[in-house]
């Protein structure tokens, strides 16, 4: 059997995504820029998707801003909001948190070599930040807040609502980000509800293609472009459209549901509930309710998780690990790290993500794989005594 | 990433298990760096009357790399003399298993380094002297094995 569980990673494209997207290959492969026919039904589709985008979020057409992907659309949040600064003679003060991506953390901390101050904000054992702690990290100096909705490795859902009224009742100029690239389509994200003002969302990991995302930017935020060019995506973003992508970005998001969601959701939950009972020491990753509907994250002590990834592998099922050993930098995932897992318990971790494709007789027969590998992982690991 | 033969050696290792009575044990490394091993050897004499490495076993906690390196340090040190054995090199250990990723060499570094603190263990369970060059390296290994739990940190402090 074969059971993909890397969805957080990326999921394959939807057949009828991949249908909506083939003609913008071919037939239809004007730029979107042109104003001939082949131009004006390219431009169509750009549309079309961004108003099938625009009413997942409940905002204006003009808010979606598609970009290459969840990396530049936060790269472009931060530093475009930095630079706003810069271009004023001012630098000032961002404010995040420890489990954020790695482009969140990279582009925070390339802003601190140009002079920015930024602060890390801790989390709990589930991951979670402290709207409190946010509250006294607020200076007078601060201009920008960016909190994920969703962990991409643990799953745990931040409170963006609570931390959205503790910004704008500190501060209403701080501006308020979201890296949502995990929870878009899988969680309620309501620009207005929750006080933001840029949200990042992609498309490789809802069966859309590769290559594409958003930045959406609430009406009236000044935000310094990344890419100068033609003036593309409402002067915001330059750079030939990327029609075929946007199509299936569009159609990728119409194609979510909440009983996709609820399915996810129940194969999760079984997932949880069988390793936990079944396999001896188990321990899960990430809060226990406040978590994404396709996020599992185990560590099985006495067993290291690249270990157990490739076993798994080598039965069909993949998975991801956060230990060092399958990192090029030899170290141990920063979100484990960030909710106090032990070194070696963070190095025995490992990810499942759902999709929409899974069943419930694959989460059985992941649950007696697991069993067994752990088990005979445990056999021959220097550390574990047998109970 | 890995080679076949490393797949092969991690998915189905030779000599993995405990030795109760064992005449040496070499444990190295530590949960911080992610990978603990335990080598056992049992000494015995070979037709021309040196001391062999007659039987050796291993158990790890650790990445494919670490499995791999273990099980197939363990087939090579089988047979050897003590010299022979304490003679070995990591780069020995890659070279039989056809290479290993850049990243993952150091794991080949703690199974021989396993290996010569189990002959460690046993000259001088023995009361017997140690090498001048076996003292050098224990001292190195009980360093690293110090610095790889000062090394790992977070990311973001």
């Amino acid at each position: 059997m074969e059971v993909y569980l890397d969805h957080a990673a990326t999921t394959p494209i939807h057949p009828e995504v991949l249908v909506a997207m083939q003609p913008y290959f071919t037939e239809q492969f004007g730029n979107a820029s042109s104003l001939h026919k082949w131009g004006r039904e390219a431009r169509k589709a750009v549309d079309l998707a961004r108003e099938q985008i625009a009413d997942k979020l409940n905002i204006m057409c003009r808010e979606v801003i598609f970009t290459s992907g969840g990396t530049e659309a936060n790269n472009w949040a931060i530093k475009g909001v930095a630079f706003t600064r810069e271009a004023s003679g001012l630098k000032g003060h961002i404010i995040t948190q420890k489990t954020e991506h790695d482009c969140v953390l990279n582009a925070c901390k390339w802003l601190e070599s140009r002079g920015f101050a930024v602060t890390y904000l801790d989390v709990d054992e589930f991951g979670m930040v402290n709207p409190e702690d946010l509250k006294s990290a607020i200076r007078p100096e601060t201009f920008l807040v960016t909190i994920m909705h969703a962990n991409n490795e643990i799953g745990t859902v931040q409170p963006l609502k609570e931390i959205g009224q503790v910004i704008k009742t500190a501060n209403p100029a701080i501006l308020f980000h979201t890296d949502a690239c995990q929870s878009f389509t899988k969680e309620p994200l309501n620009l207005k509800d929750l006080n933001l003002d840029l949200i990042t969302i992609n498309s490789h990991k809802i069966y859309g293609p590769k290559g594409v995302g958003a930045l959406v930017v609430k009406q009236g935020t000044k935000l310094v472009p990344l890419l100068h060019g033609g003036g593309h995506e409402f002067g915001h973003r330059s750079g030939t459209i990327n029609v075929h992508g946007i199509m299936g970005f569009g159609k990728a998001v119409s194609l979510a549901s909440p009983e996709k969601n609820r399915h996810m959701q129940t194969l999760r939950d079984h997932l949880i509930k069988r390793v936990l009972a079944e396999i001896p020491g188990a321990l899960l990753n990430g809060h226990p309710t406040q978590r994404l509907v396709n996020n599992t994250n185990f560590s099985f002590p006495g067993v290291e998780g690249e270990a157990l990834l490739l076993r798994l592998d080598a039965h069909g099922i993949a998975a991801s690990t956060g230990s060092a050993c399958s990192s090029n930098t030899l170290e141990a995932s920063h979100t484990m790290m960030a909710i106090g897992r032990k070194p070696e318990l963070a190095h025995a971790s490992i990810r499942m993500s759902l999709g929409w494709e899974n069943t419930l007789e694959q989460m059985d027969y992941v649950v007696e794989v697991l069993k067994d590998e752990v088990k005979q992982l445990r056999s021959m690991s220097a550390t574990w005594r047998r109970e | 990433m890995y080679n076949q033969k490393v797949m092969d050696y991690f998915l189905k290792p030779i000599n993995m298990g405990d030795m109760p009575d064992a005449d040496g044990v070499g444990e190295v490394g530590n949960v911080v760096c992610g990978d603990v091993m335990h080598l056992f050897i049992r000494v015995g004499k070979n037709p021309a009357g040196k001391e062999v490495i007659a039987d050796v076993k291993f158990k790890t906690l650790g990445c494919v790399a670490a499995i791999a390196t273990s099980s197939i340090a363990t087939e090579l040190a089988k047979g050897k003399t003590l010299e022979q054995a304490m003679a070995m090199t990591n780069q020995d250990v890659v070279r039989e298993l056809g290479g290993l990723p850049p990243v993952k060499v150091h794991c080949s570094v703690l199974a021989v380094d396993a290996l010569k603190m189990a002959i460690y263990d046993y000259l001088k369970k023995q009361g017997r002297p140690i090498p001048e060059k076996l003292e050098k390296e224990a001292q190195r290994i009980r360093k690293d094995t110090e610095n790889a739990e000062a090394h790992t940190h977070p990311h973001v402090e």
